[in-house]
């Protein structure tokens, strides 16, 4: 067997949304709004949806793949993969997952997609409404500690302490996606543009996390066509290559009741080398990154944990400035992300990746041929993948 | 004014239905700090498990530690996720790391003003929480600065 490697093997082909609404206003059932997706995907490809033969997800989508294939009318199922772990720790996964499908001839045409519709199902961001609780949320939910937020501030508020990272450097990264969205007439955000005053004067979630600093809760659905490298070049538009994909976590990262060894972290510290070693590639080649936020905090540790800056320096780099997508040094989350354009759980991310190098962002980065994705910081596991174009294969 | 640290009608804990974690929450009724330990190698085991992911023996016994630790991290809630906690006001979560049990972590809230400055690093000790009237009745385990 030679070098094992998903580099310049397969290509995002199609990218496909629904609109995106506010939590609990999607018009349609959570089930259409992924066959939508799933359909706008293929067109984009310019492929017959029943040629669909794959389809990767995560965070236990409740969208089964069997029901998919069934209601699409596709000519056989090959493959249908789950990635485990909540958040939106799977989004990269699972674009690698459906990759590694088709390098290695289980399948030939792969949809990773996502759909939520919080009116029909529940929200993220409740505690649990039940009488008694067991396992590791016994030992947190009666202390008040039952949100995402509440699960990740005391990484971020440990982090922030040892390296003296301050408040604006989060501000920073609340600031650049909410810039962001007002070009992009997708985002939820569009039209509400955030300014430094009404950041710092919104309301505490939960400390280190204002208002601002939370990722929204959404309705809608995402999907991306994966096809083998060799047939995305017929295709009819410029194929984004996927350089790498890695997933996983560090040591005991799932150590129980807040038990991980290295906690102050947003879970990267083995999954990035993996990441920039089968891209044979380096943080400084990185054109554009779209980083998951769930929280800005995990933002500011998933970048530290790529390489792009040493911790002590996040004050520095982590100003509007630089993240802008024109004329930053690292453009960031360039169509709002989770935070002002859509919570997808992040797929929009991955979609918004593959505008970049097509050319086609509201928000173009300039010469994008290296095109980043960190998905679901401070979850077990995480992902992350970077997309190239054809020049850098 | 509840005579708990947050208000009633929070989840309340019970141990899994293999039981792992039952000598800890019974423990906590008697005022006492259980965590296992590894028989095979000395590893202190936190959360609760099978098996010691130091040695991999499945001899683990549970062993009362000191309720002495130092804030490891800290977070202050102001938005209430559960309906017991609507109009209740900010309260501060804690990890709390054991000097005396090789640094496991354990969460529990900060009691005292709610709005304190919270040092990282700062000695706290363990305040027991008895739930008698709850059903099933249970505890919890509080800290407060020394």
């Amino acid at each position: 067997m030679g070098r094992r490697t998903l580099r310049g093997q397969v290509a995002v082909v199609g990218i496909g949304e629904t609109t995106y609404y506010r939590h609990g206003q999607a018009p349609d059932p959570e089930f259409k709004l992924a066959l939508k997706a799933i359909l706008a995907a293929a067109e984009d490809a310019g492929i017959d949806p029943t040629e669909i033969d794959g389809f990767a997800s995560y965070s236990n989508d409740r969208n089964d793949p069997s029901r998919l294939a069934a209601a699409l009318g596709t000519k056989q199922l090959r493959f249908s993969n789950m990635q485990w772990g909540g958040g939106g720790g799977g989004g990269a996964a699972a674009v690698g997952n459906a990759a590694a499908a088709i390098a290695t001839g289980m399948a030939d045409c792969v949809v990773v997609f996502r759909a939520l519709a919080q009116g029909q199902f529940a929200r993220f961001g409740q505690g649990p409404q039940v009488p008694t609780i067991s396992g590791d949320l016994a030992m947190q939910a009666p202390y008040g500690l039952m949100s995402p937020g509440q699960r990740y501030a005391m990484k971020v508020i440990r982090f922030m302490h040892e390296h003296g990272v301050e408040q604006e450097a989060l501000r920073a990264i609340a600031l650049a996606s909410y810039h962001h969205a007002q070009s992009n007439p997708r985002a939820v955000m569009n039209g509400r543009p955030l300014d430094e005053e009404t950041y710092d004067a919104s309301r505490w979630i939960v400390e280190p996390f204002h208002l601002f600093d939370c990722c929204m809760e959404n309705d809608g659905a995402a999907a991306l066509i994966v096809v083998s490298a060799e047939r995305a070049k017929d295709m009819p538009h410029k194929p984004s290559y996927l350089l790498s994909a890695a997933g996983g976590s560090d040591y005991r990262c799932g150590a129980p009741s807040h038990n991980h060894p290295n906690y102050a972290s947003s879970n990267f510290a083995t999954v990035a080398p993996n990441l920039y070693e089968m891209a044979g590639l380096k943080p400084s080649d990185v054109d554009v990154v779209q980083s998951y936020e769930n929280f800005t905090g995990g933002v500011m540790m998933s970048l530290v944990e790529h390489g792009f800056f040493p911790p002590e320096a996040a004050n520095d780099f982590l100003k509007p400035e630089n993240l802008l997508s024109r004329t930053g040094q690292l453009p960031l989350n360039t169509s709002g992300g989770n935070l002002a354009e859509c919570y997808m759980h992040g797929l929009e991310l991955q979609i918004e990746a593959v505008r970049q190098l097509r050319g086609t962002s509201t928000a173009q980065a300039p010469d994008v041929n290296v095109s980043m994705v960190t998905a679901g910081p401070m979850v077990t596991p995480v992902s992350s993948l970077i997309f190239g174009s054809e020049a850098t294969l | 004014m509840s005579k708990y640290h947050l208000p009633e009608g929070m989840p309340i804990p019970v141990p899994e239905n293999d039981d792992l974690s039952k000598p800890y929450w019974e423990g906590l009724r008697q005022s006492k700090l259980m965590v296992q330990k590894c028989q095979g190698c000395g590893t202190y085991v936190w959360g609760p498990e099978w098996i010691c992911h130091q040695c991999r023996s499945f001899d683990l016994a549970w062993e009362e530690v000191a309720g002495k630790g130092r804030i490891y991290s800290w977070e202050r809630v102001w938005h209430p996720v559960h309906p017991a906690l609507k109009d209740h006001g900010p309260y501060i979560v804690v990890l709390v790391e054991l000097p005396g049990a090789q640094n496991i972590r354990m969460i529990g809230n900060l009691l005292g003003n709610p709005e304190q400055e919270i040092p990282i690093g700062a000695e706290v000790e363990v305040a027991f929480e008895h739930h008698n009237d709850a059903d099933p009745a249970y505890s919890l385990a509080h800290w407060r600065l020394v």
